[in-house]
């Protein structure tokens, strides 16, 4: 072996621990990579696992393997191992880091897989922070799949699909990163380095250990783009390309840091606790029982009502069936409610479905209701003629509307329902006044297993007496009007 | 634990939580918004990571990263965004990963609308992403089932480590009813494969390439086979009403609901009507619908689409019997009545094919 001393430095003739020894996990010569010779690839592997082995990090490390050509670094890396879809490493990377923030996750990208297809997806990591490590191999062209042009490919450049060269007027520019992410607030640091001489190769060393120690130090996103050469697709032998690096593409791509806040960079927040495990179902408002629902079921009684709720959105059309459903379920019975939901809920119409059964109930859908309560006169129009013969109908309104008189086969009660609750504090509790009205004339409910419901729902001690006063009107409103009643 | 009358969007949160989940990421839609919703106010309390994605792309890519992780992880979401998870999904069946997702179906193709739907059932069930995968695919009828089967979800899901769905629609997406929620808590584990940081994990890949072909080809066999396990193993339906049911309704999610009250109905009437309602999508209740193809005249589908179940239920009856289709779609649910008026100018008919 020649002497290969060079005064001042220690020659070190072994490969990084953090390669495996063998690369096992590749199907044929196991002693080399399959990179093509002079390949950035190769050399930025290296820097990498030096790195973990300078910060000791090797059991801690997740590796993130990218699409591209680089999609075999696993086969390289002794640490943890993820292979990802074509430029989302950092979306994996995010929630790997999130489910496990002890481990040191390392995102690897060539130029087609960061800034092309997962341009949404490195610009949004960066964006908010994550304490991640991004390694950024910026080679000018799709490597793997044969030397098409990249975001990153420079003005003029022939690739297979820019076979006349990259014209700014059909392709564009070319797409600089890291000035791109180094205008957001949160990245710490993003620094460009290259590989076209062999100092620049031991900056880009420091800057890869560099942007790897941040994240040991709990810092947030790291990046280094790395100016990478690629022998086989720019055609030309491993020197020529790399002193195509050291003299082309830094002319369109200038080294340096553009981001550098690892000093000034605040520090984040320590996660919240995580709670005892007995304290979860708590936490979800489900301990001692939301709903009591006490099966108080009165004795035998069968009961089938089909509530039909309409209005205006705003007038408290949802929650009235909420607070009918919700006291239904404190008596015993079956309920279930359901909004109106999909085209109807244009137009700023609202109405739902009701059902309080005896039975289990078998589609929670009210076509032929037995009790509607229609807060405004579309909705009347629209939802009488369903109502079964026999059955209920409440109106917020004084006059039944022409055209609506003719069902002389339903209980008809017609009040100004939001002119009672105005009187009795709110008419805004409209709702509540039909509600009072509805309980009144069909016995539907006990008044306390509503009181109960509309509690639960009401925080506030003010409206929960509005509410209840309106409740009374339009018990009130039944039992003294008369008027329109058949 | 008491019932609790809640939205079924909310259930599935609570469920999930319930089984071990504490990881959601996703990205708003209607009519699935409340389930992120829910995850954002929940998660952090339990010790769980809530994100908002920059899209659904991002989303089902972050669930493979918290499944890489050993963390139980969802996303939820409705037909467009479905449509663009699908190479994820292909990737978390290709690297075993386990998660779950929710899709509540909305109307489409497009846009669409927002209404209740069954659209999605084809890129489901079918596996809408590239390559020989399966999802299992769970089809809740109530609030209750968005808990329990969101819960079953998870367990399916380590079992088989596959990505599960949980498919819904809108409708019970969006709707109010008690749920029971389990009285025990399941501690999430960590399993064995996965990649964590750790010097016991540090030998984990997680990966879905094979390179060489016929690796690639024991791999999909090996997926093959956990699938036919599935379908030994892991078939759920009610059958209702259908043992001397001469027309059998086949349909799942709302749908089910509504023929439940058409058999009720039909039943008054004096017509042998039953119902068939899978609860796994896939793998498909096909053997329950050949057994009894043996004693039922015909069948009735009915799904809120132009007809994708119905092509599943025609493969499982091949051809004994005749299968009817009733399919409404854009967000118009069929009423009971327009599915027993179907029922009522059946019977004569297969009345004369039996004589
Ligand atoms: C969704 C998707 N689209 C396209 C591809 C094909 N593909 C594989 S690698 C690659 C480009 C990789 O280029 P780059 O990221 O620059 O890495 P390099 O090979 O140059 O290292 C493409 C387009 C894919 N795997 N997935
Ligand atoms: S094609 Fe280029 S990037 Fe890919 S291995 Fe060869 S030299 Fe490296």
């Amino acid at each position: 072996m020649p002497d290969l001393t060079i005064p001042g430095y220690t020659v070190v003739h072994e490969k990084p621990r953090s390669f495996y020894p063998v690369c096992e996990r590749k199907p044929e010569m196991q002693h080399q990579t399959h990179y093509c010779p002079g390949c950035g690839h190769g050399i930025a592997h290296k820097l990498i696992a030096v790195a973990i082995d300078e910060l000791g990090i090797q059991d801690r490390t997740v590796l993130i393997s990218p699409v591209g050509c680089s999609v075999f670094a696993y086969y390289y890396f002794d640490t943890g191992n993820i292979q990802v879809a074509h430029g989302r490493a950092p979306a994996v990377a995010t929630a790997v880091k999130r489910s496990r923030p002890e481990s040191i996750v390392i995102a690897y990208q060539g130029d087609g897989d960061l800034a092309a297809i997962g341009a949404a997806e490195i610009l949004h990591a960066a964006n908010r922070g994550e304490p991640i490590t991004v390694i950024f191999i910026n080679n000018g062209t799709y490597g793997m799949t044969g030397g098409q042009m990249a975001p990153t490919t420079l003005i003029g450049q022939t690739t297979t699909t820019t076979p006349f060269g990259r014209n700014v007027w059909n392709e564009g520019y070319p797409l600089h990163v890291s000035e791109l992410l180094a205008s957001l607030e949160a990245p710490v640091y993003v620094e460009r380095v290259g590989l076209g001489s062999n100092k620049q190769i031991m900056n880009a060393a420091r800057a890869v250990r560099r942007a790897i120690e941040n994240q040991v130090k709990g810092l947030g996103f790291s990046l280094v783009e790395i100016l990478s050469p690629c022998p086989t697709i720019w055609k030309m032998n491993p020197v020529e390309a790399q002193r195509r690096v050291l003299e082309e593409t830094v002319k369109t791509f200038p080294l340096g840091q553009f981001r550098d806040r690892t000093k000034s960079a605040p520090a984040r927040p320590a996660a919240a606790p995580v709670p005892l495990f007995a304290e979860i179902p708590a936490i979800l408002g489900l301990a001692n029982g939301a709903s009591p629902a006490a099966k108080t079921m009165r004795s035998g009684e069968t009961i089938d009502w089909r509530v039909r709720v309409a209005g205006f959105g705003g007038q408290g059309v949802l929650m009235l069936g909420e607070v009918l459903a919700e006291a239904g379920l404190d008596a015993g019975f079956e309920v279930s409610w359901l909004p109106s939901y999909g085209p109807e809920m244009r137009s700023g119409t609202s109405n739902c479905h009701v059902r309080l059964s005896s039975k289990p109930i078998d589609s929670p859908l009210v076509l032929h209701p037995n009790v509607l309560l229609a807060m405004n006169e579309p909705s009347l129009r629209k939802f009488l003629a369903p109502v079964e013969p026999g059955g209920w109908v409440f109106y917020n309104g004084t006059e039944i509307p022409q055209g609506c008189a003719g069902r002389l086969d339903v209980h008809f009660i017609a009040r100004p329902f939001a002119e009672i609750a105005g009187n009795a504090g709110d008419a805004r509790s409209a709702n509540m006044t039909m509600l009072g009205a509805l309980l009144e004339a069909t016995g539907m409910l006990a008044e306390e297993r509503v009181l109960a419901a509309l509690r639960r729902r009401v925080s506030s001690g003010h409206w929960l007496e509005v509410d209840r006063r309106a409740l009374d009107g339009g018990r009130e409103a039944v039992t003294k009007g008369v008027r329109h009643e058949s | 634990m008491s019932k609790q009358l809640i939205k079924g969007n909310e259930a599935i949160v609570k469920g999930a939580i319930l089984a071990g989940c504490r990881a959601f990421y996703g990205y708003p839609i209607t009519p699935a918004s409340e389930i992120a919703e829910a995850a954002a106010l929940y998660m952090p309390q339990v010790g769980g990571v809530f994100l908002q994605a920059e899209s659904e792309v991002a989303a089902i890519n972050m669930l493979y990263g918290a499944a890489s992780a050993g963390v139980r992880a969802m996303t939820a979401s409705s037909g467009p965004g479905i449509s663009l998870m699908q190479e994820g999904i292909s990737y978390l069946a290709g690297a075993e990963l386990p998660c779950v997702i929710a899709d509540i179906m909305r109307g489409g193709p497009g846009l669409g609308n927002i209404a209740p739907e069954q659209g999605d059932y084809n890129q489901v069930v079918k596996g809408g992403g590239h390559g020989c995968y399966r999802t299992l695919v769970l089809a809740p009828e109530s609030v209750q089932e968005m808990a329990s089967l969101t819960s079953l979800a998870f367990d399916l899901a380590d079992k088989y480590r596959n990505p599960v769905v949980v498919l819904a629609d809108g409708c019970i997406g969006q709707m109010m009813e008690p749920v029971e929620f389990p009285a025990t808590v399941v501690e999430p584990q960590v399993p064995r494969w996965a990649v964590t940081g750790t010097a016991d994990s540090r030998p984990n890949l997680i990966t879905s390439l094979h390179l060489d072909p016929d690796d690639l080809e024991a791999h999909i066999r090996h997926l093959e086979a956990k699938y036919r396990r599935a379908e030994r193993e892991e078939v759920r339906f009610e059958s209702w009403r259908t043992e001397d049911a001469e027309i059998v309704l086949v349909g799942y999610g709302i749908v089910a609901r509504i023929l439940k009250a058409a058999v009720e109905q039909a039943r008054s009437e004096g017509l042998a009507v039953g119902l068939l309602r899978p609860i796994t999508l896939y793998p498909f209740p096909g053997d329950e619908l050949r057994r009894l193809s043996r004693r039922a005249c015909a069948f009735v589908v009915v799904e809120l689409s132009t007809g994708q179940l119905v092509d599943d239920v025609r493969l499982a009856v091949e051809g004994r019997r005749p299968v009817e289709f009733h399919g409404r779609a854009g967000g118009n649910i069929p009423g009971c009545e327009e599915v027993l008026a179907l029922v009522r100018d059946m019977i004569p008919r297969e009345q004369m094919a039996d004589a």
